[in-house]
């Protein structure tokens, strides 16, 4: 099943927010209201999570939310405002005081599993991280299923074609060495080493992927998040299988179908800029292809 | 689009934008000292240098243009890649015939 729909969040949760604090800088405003608003003690106790918020906004959301499949409809219902709620907030409320046979999909609930993205009133978002006083200042909200993406239900994308994709660009690291060997020195400030730096944090939320104009309209293309993961490979020094990847970032449908309008840089929630990585890309295979290393 | 589309028409790109800004200085030169059409004639007629700079003008044109007609129509309309490179190649084709029936009028 595809679907992760967790009910309550438990400690694992929180730890692992605590362990990535210190690791992953943030890269929005919306990671550094987070941090602080993460309640573990009450999740911990595994409490309806739109308990204990004060203070209480006396004001209602009106809420659209897709139902069905791609054949479905927007249905509307009224949620109480609350104090630094998020857009995830508000799906789960309804799915625990309204309709409990709503689908959407989360996990960590902190920015880290890349699994709550949905389109917010028109823009692909991850919903954990972001808040309804952002998105929503006329109270209204309309959210459905990330675009680009099949509709399983309400708000579950299958995202099995973007991952399929990620395996297509050759996105698996390819070991160049074995365990007895001496693990290999990368100097921090060496060029290939700042460059996967600046693309690795994906969290392969897929709003890149769903935000992108050419993956609408050309089914074969990769997709931002499959070439941005795809550089950072190119210049991790201890890959092996770069031969293979430029091949594949090269062909039909690959990073030369990218128009570098950056719509996946915009909305990308962690800042990435995959319309850079594309770019750097297009230079290595093209590069490539001159030394006659590259069979298009 | 692949990498080999892609570095042809990065490359015939490169290559007009010196052409089109001298085509256009002459054209400024041509209006401004107006030259007639004999003028004109009498300085390309069997003219080598002309030939080939209008030649290659030409070249890269069709090559250009036929990539992105191929990518347009592979994106926006239903026909498949390989359909839309033929379209493509035939436009670029096309053009190539046009152009240099137009270099040879004027440098034969
Ligand atoms: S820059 Fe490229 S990958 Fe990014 S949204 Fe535009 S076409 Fe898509
Ligand atoms: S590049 Fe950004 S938007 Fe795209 S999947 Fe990764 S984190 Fe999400
Ligand atoms: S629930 Fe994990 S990123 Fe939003």
């Amino acid at each position: 099943m595809l679907l992760w729909r967790i009910r309550t969040l438990n400690w694992n949760a929180c730890l692992w927010q605590l362990s990535m604090d210190a690791r992953v800088k943030p890269a929005h405003d919306e990671w550094n209201s987070a941090w602080a608003r993460v309640d573990c003690a009450q999740i911990a106790a595994s409490k309806p999570l739109t308990e204990n918020r004060m203070p209480e906004a006396p004001t209602e959301l009106s809420v659209s939310l897709w139902r069905g499949g791609v054949e479905g409809r927007y249905e509307t219902y009224r949620v109480p405002r609350r104090d630094s709620q998020t857009v995830l907030d508000v799906v789960t409320y309804v799915q625990r005081h309204i309709d409990p046979t709503l689908s959407y999909r989360f996990a960590c609930r902190v920015g880290m599993c890349g699994s709550c993205a949905m389109t917010v009133n028109g823009r692909p978002r991850w919903t954990c991280r972001t808040h309804v006083a952002k998105v929503a200042g006329s109270g209204r909200l309309e959210i459905g299923p990330l675009a680009n993406l099949p509709v399983i239900k309400d708000l579950a994308t299958d995202m099995a074609p973007f991952f399929e994709k990620w395996r297509e660009a050759k996105g698996a690291f390819a070991p160049s060495r074995t365990r007895a060997d001496a693990i290999p020195r990368i100097r921090p400030d060496s060029p290939a080493r700042l460059a996967a730096d600046a693309a690795v944090e994906c969290i392969n939320c897929g709003v890149c992927y769903a935000a992108c104009d050419t993956v609408r309209w050309n089914a074969a293309y990769l997709g931002p998040a499959a070439l941005n993961r795809a550089w950072t490979l190119i210049n991790d020094e201890r890959d092996a299988g770069n031969v293979a990847r430029l091949q594949a970032v090269a062909a039909t449908g690959g990073c030369h179908a990218c128009h570098s309008h950056q719509s996946c840089q915009e909305h990308c929630p962690l800042s990435l800029n995959p319309t850079a990585s594309i770019a750097g890309l297009k230079r290595r295979t093209a590069l490539a292809y001159l030394k006659g290393e590259l069979k298009p | 689009m692949n990498v080999r589309l892609y570095v042809w028409q990065r490359a015939t790109a490169a290559l007009m934008v010196p052409l089109v800004a001298v085509h256009v200085a002459i054209i400024f030169y041509a209006t401004r000292q107006d030259l007639s059409a004999a003028d004109i004639l009498a300085r390309t007629r069997g003219s080598i240098v002309w030939g080939a700079y209008y030649g290659l003008f030409v070249a890269a044109v069709s090559i250009h243009a036929a990539i992105g007609v191929r990518n347009v129509l592979a994106e926006w309309s239903p026909l498949s890649e390989r359909h839309a490179g033929r379209l493509g190649l035939l436009f670029g084709l096309v053009l190539a015939a046009l152009g240099a029936r137009a270099v040879l009028a004027v440098v034969l």
